[in-house]
């Protein structure tokens, strides 16, 4: 499925957009990092929390859940709500 | 894994505002400063007589990076302290000198809770220690909240300590993050005894100061005449707030600490701490941050002092920056201010001065207005070296070439 990447993580993956898969969140989130090192930790914490400032989207809709299941057809972004000065 | 190429770094490579440029110098060692800023990292390169400057950076525009070290054992790894305003904290590694960086594959986190309990998360990684000499690629880093870690693998792969980070006696003395800093309570000065990889001593504001002598594996307090805000008990371990505490390479059984509470002396074997700062002028006062010690002379050390009344403003003292030295281990104190300005209203955090190894010894520090200021005098006369940087969270030295 597609995979949009944010900005300030970008240096890990070179691409705004890359194809990844996973039953659920949380899997396709380890995929990418086995992909892209480090890349998961930098939104998910050493206590399996989201971090302040990051949002998922699943065709659009938000979700908390890193047990979402995710089907091929979906498409996942990754939002960094890039805020303060 | 994250990573910055020579061709990305090539393009930073302006001067820093206001820093002056200089041809390389031949093959006499070379003095380099290691400037760790709000929004990224600058490298600046000193020639043989450390008159002209050649600024490289910045590296990481727009990271919060808390401290970048060189490591004095192989004189070319860099080991750097980074975050961002929203993402997660990480450490990055380069071996030639920031041309390119590299990620560690483990950064320093808190040990996984067990299901139910609430585990603590690493805000930034704070401090960064080299090993002893006899112990290449060992690493040591204080976080924030406090955490000690250790890699063994030049920065890495980082593994908790959990004497420290998972100790119920000692996350009682850390407080929560609500007792801490505003910035984040933190874990620092992490000290190795040069005579021996497994005496070491640490600090946490708030926590006291501690002194382990198996490498870390278990921990004793070491707060002994150190005084605590009034009103408070000292011999509760949590009020007590350590703001930098440095070991006297000249002699490893003398300690000093700029504290929240004064300037503190301890010699060893004794673990009472000296109140040395009580000689400083009243007007000015023994509060500040930093605490640099002389690279030969244990009765020479340098602080700059802050102001610690009502609100704890953290400017100078009347808006008059000013080092202070003392020659005599802290019997008598003389100001330092020939170059700086009359009136100015930063500080110098403790991390951000420094001295180098040279005779005579030079002084660095970084305002948090973003400049950079060093003696080549001991403190005699100061000039800068580069202005407008970001606010100047660790200013580090290091001989190259």
């Amino acid at each position: 499925m597609k995979v949009l990447i944010p900005t300030p993580l970008r240096s890990y993956t070179g691409a705004r957009e890359v194809e990844a898969s996973g039953a659920t969140v949380g899997e396709l989130l380890s995929e990418l990092d086995r992909r892209y090192p480090g890349l998961r930790f930098r939104m998910i914490d050493e206590q399996d929390r989201m971090r302040p400032h990051i949002r998922f989207f699943v065709n659009g809709e938000q979700t908390f859940d890193m047990a979402r299941p995710l089907s091929p057809g979906d498409a996942l972004q990754i939002v960094q709500a890039l805020s303060g000065g | 894994m994250a990573r910055t190429t020579r061709k990305a770094v090539a393009r930073r490579q302006k001067p820093a505002a206001g820093a002056k440029r200089t041809k390389r110098a031949g093959r006499a060692r070379r003095t380099l400063v290691l400037v760790a800023t709000r929004k990224g990292a600058w490298l600046f390169h000193g020639d043989a007589t450390r008159k002209t400057w050649r600024a490289d950076g910045p590296h990481f525009l727009g990271h919060i990076v808390n401290h970048v070290v060189l490591d004095p054992r192989d004189g070319r790894t860099l080991v750097a302290a980074s975050r961002t305003g929203h993402l997660g904290p990480t450490v990055f590694r380069s071996t030639d000198f920031g041309r390119t960086w590299h990620e560690a594959a483990r950064p320093p986190a808190f040990a996984k809770a067990p299901e139910g309990a609430k585990g603590r998360t690493v805000n930034h990684t704070f401090w960064l220690t080299p090993g002893h000499a006899s112990e290449p690629n060992v690493w040591y880093a204080g976080t924030s909240p406090q955490g000690l870690f250790r890699s063994n693998d030049g920065g890495a792969n980082w593994e908790p300590f959990g004497a420290v980070n998972d100790d119920p006696q000692y996350r009682a003395w850390m407080g929560s993050e609500q007792d801490g800093t505003p910035d984040g309570p933190k874990l620092h000065s992490i000290t190795i005894d040069p005579r021996d990889p497994k005496h070491m001593y640490m600090g946490m504001s708030g926590g006291g100061v501690h002194e382990s002598r198996d490498a870390g594996r278990s921990w004793a307090p070491i707060v002994q005449g150190l005084e605590v805000v009034e009103g408070f008990d000292s011999a509760n371990i949590a009020f007590h707030d350590p703001h930098c505490i440095r070991i006297c390479p000249s002699n490893p059984d003398r300690l000093y600490q700029q504290n929240h509470c004064g300037i503190y002396r301890l010699d060893r074997p004794s673990k009472e701490w000296v109140r040395v700062g009580k000689k400083m002028p009243k007007n000015v006062g023994d509060i500040g941050f930093p605490m640099v010690v002389h690279p030969r002379d244990d009765d020479t050390v340098w602080v700059f002092p802050m102001d610690g009344q009502t609100v704890w403003p953290r400017t100078s003292p009347e808006g008059k920056p000013c080092a202070y030295i003392t020659r005599d281990g802290g019997k008598t104190w003389q100001r330092r201010d020939k170059g700086l300005p009359r009136e100015a209203w930063w500080t110098v955090k403790r991390q951000a001065m420094n001295a180098d190894a040279n005779d005579p010894v030079g002084l660095y520090f970084g305002t948090t207005s973003g400049d950079l200021w060093m003696s080549r005098d001991e403190g005699e006369k100061w000039t800068p070296i580069a202005h407008h940087l970001p606010e100047i969270y660790a200013v580090e030295t290091a001989e190259i070439g």
